[in-house]
């Protein structure tokens, strides 16, 4: 997988550029993913603030909801969250349309016409990931964030400028860039290991269907691995 | 003009070809037979370097296959058209996008001229009007016509057939051997093609090699590969259970 990594970043400096296949990928990662990562985002933002209030009220801290939801959704739920849903929709389409192509020949085709796989399939891919993958994560943030305040004030009877006030107050810019900075990385594992899978499919449906079921389960145990050590690494930095 | 010369390669404890020798001289067209599983896909991959062989050479026009990088290795592809056993369609893309694609890739031809070429390319496979339509709203046949189409966009010196009759009824299986034998006479190419089907192989070829054990027993013209007296070769062609080939492997 490293090495395919490598092959594909010097493919991605090497002309020509493939700008059409960027933004038909772009449109698969982003456009397509959206609905159902606002619908996580919303759900996750709504269900932290209503947990929250459960347990900021023993202590009488409710006015931390808005700080505890926003700070939580742009580190670590946000892109988090994304990469994961991201990973199970766009991840195993990867793999199983890669896998495809290389049991039905598709792959040696496009050799045979001159043109390298890597530079057609994978490097789009993956640089759609890398830019879909933090906008996505605003999204849902957003959204996040949103629905969150909507359970916090009409909900539990919040006051919506100390809710708002509180929320934004709390960031840094740190915690959005870095999150998003997280996102990218979650973009680029999605897009190599679902290529990696599709690219080594053997014998059939079934060989496609492992390598789509290895694609989803490799990615999303990856982004927990890698969240924790780039959340060391970024905040480590910082602190 | 095309040279394998002691070609070996193995997958895992399997050795597939075992020292293959093959020439094919320029315009000629040559057909290399054996059984299911035989390896004939394996060599013609080796030709336009898909796989790399674990020993020996495979020469080009003069040019060492097997140790080209991948720059020169697409430059030389550039020379040839492949089709392959199911067509390989790409079923993301139309039937005229398929036809386009290595125009589009390889050339700087603008979109009117890759039009043109993509309808006269599907005219000579007798397709013209299927050009907007997906690879899966297609037969077997006329997915393999539009293979051709693609294969010979880049109008090609070499071409490739990756058994071009199978799975086809005798009927269209004629239609594409007469295809093939048309755009040999109409471009010049020289042809390489693998099959079992032996109608076909007796049709297209000029000279028939047999592939047997991982090496080229026998090549001759359509006639002498008739009237070989290798028991192997006569078992093969007339397609019976008995003989030294064992039936059941």
């Amino acid at each position: 997988m490293f090495l395919l990594f490598l092959k594909s970043l010097v493919w991605i400096f090497r002309p020509p550029f493939q700008f059409r296949l960027i933004a038909n990928q772009m449109e698969e990662f982003g456009i397509r993913s959206l609905p159902v990562v606002l619908l996580t985002g919303a759900f996750t933002g709504m269900v932290f603030a209503l947990q929250s209030y459960h347990g900021f009220h023993r202590f009488g801290a409710e006015t931390l909801i808005g700080p505890a939801v926003s700070l939580s959704l742009t580190r670590e739920l946000g892109p988090v969250l994304t990469g994961l849903m991201v990973a199970g929709r766009t991840g195993s389409a990867i793999a199983a349309e890669i896998g495809t192509m290389k049991v039905t020949e598709q792959i040696d085709a496009l050799e045979t016409l001159a043109t390298n796989p890597i530079k057609y399939l994978v490097v789009p891919r993956i640089l759609s990931g890398i830019i879909m993958l933090p906008i996505l994560t605003v999204f849902a943030v957003g959204i996040g964030m949103l629905g969150g305040y909507v359970v916090s004030v009409y909900m539990m009877g919040a006051n919506p400028t100390i809710y708002v006030k509180s929320s934004f107050d709390i960031l840094y810019l740190e915690d959005i860039t870095n999150g998003l900075i997280k996102a990218a990385f979650f973009g680029l594992v999605i897009a190599l290991v679902g290529c990696y899978y599709g690219f080594y499919a053997k014998g059939g449906a079934k060989g496609v269907g492992q390598g789509t079921t290895k694609a989803v389960v490799v990615a999303c145990m990856s982004i927990l691995i890698l969240d924790f050590f780039l959340s060391k690494i970024l905040w480590g930095i910082i602190i | 003009m095309i040279e394998l010369k002691d070609i070996h390669i193995s997958f895992g404890n399997h050795k597939v070809l075992d020292g293959v020798n093959l020439e094919v001289k320029k315009g000629e067209s040559v057909v290399v037979i054996g059984r299911s599983g035989s390896g004939k896909t394996v060599l013609i991959k080796h030709i336009i370097g898909l796989l790399k062989p674990d020993y020996g050479e495979v020469w080009v026009d003069g040019i060492k296959v097997n140790e080209l990088k991948e720059k020169e290795l697409n430059q030389l592809r550039k020379k040839f058209g492949m089709l392959f056993q199911y067509a390989a369609l790409f079923d993301s893309m139309t039937v005229g996008e398929n036809v386009a694609f290595a125009l589009m890739q390889n050339t700087r031809m603008k979109r009117e001229a890759i039009e043109k070429r993509v309808k006269e390319c599907l005219r000579m496979v007798g397709l013209e009007d299927v050009g907007h339509m997906n690879p899966a709203e297609l037969s077997g046949g006329m997915k393999k016509r539009v293979g051709l189409a693609r294969a010979i966009a880049l109008q090609p010196e070499i071409i490739l057939y990756d058994e071009p009759s199978t799975g086809l009824d005798p009927i269209m299986a004629d239609a594409i051997n007469n295809l093939i034998i048309e755009l040999r006479e109409k471009l010049n190419v020289t042809s390489v093609s693998i099959t079992h089907d032996m109608v076909s192989a007796f049709k297209i070829a000029d000279r028939v090699a047999m592939l047997y054990e991982g090496k080229i027993i026998e090549t001759g013209s359509p006639e002498e590969i008739k009237s070989s007296p290798n028991p192997v070769v006569q078992q093969f062609i007339h397609g019976e259970a008995k003989g030294p080939i064992p039936s059941l492997e």
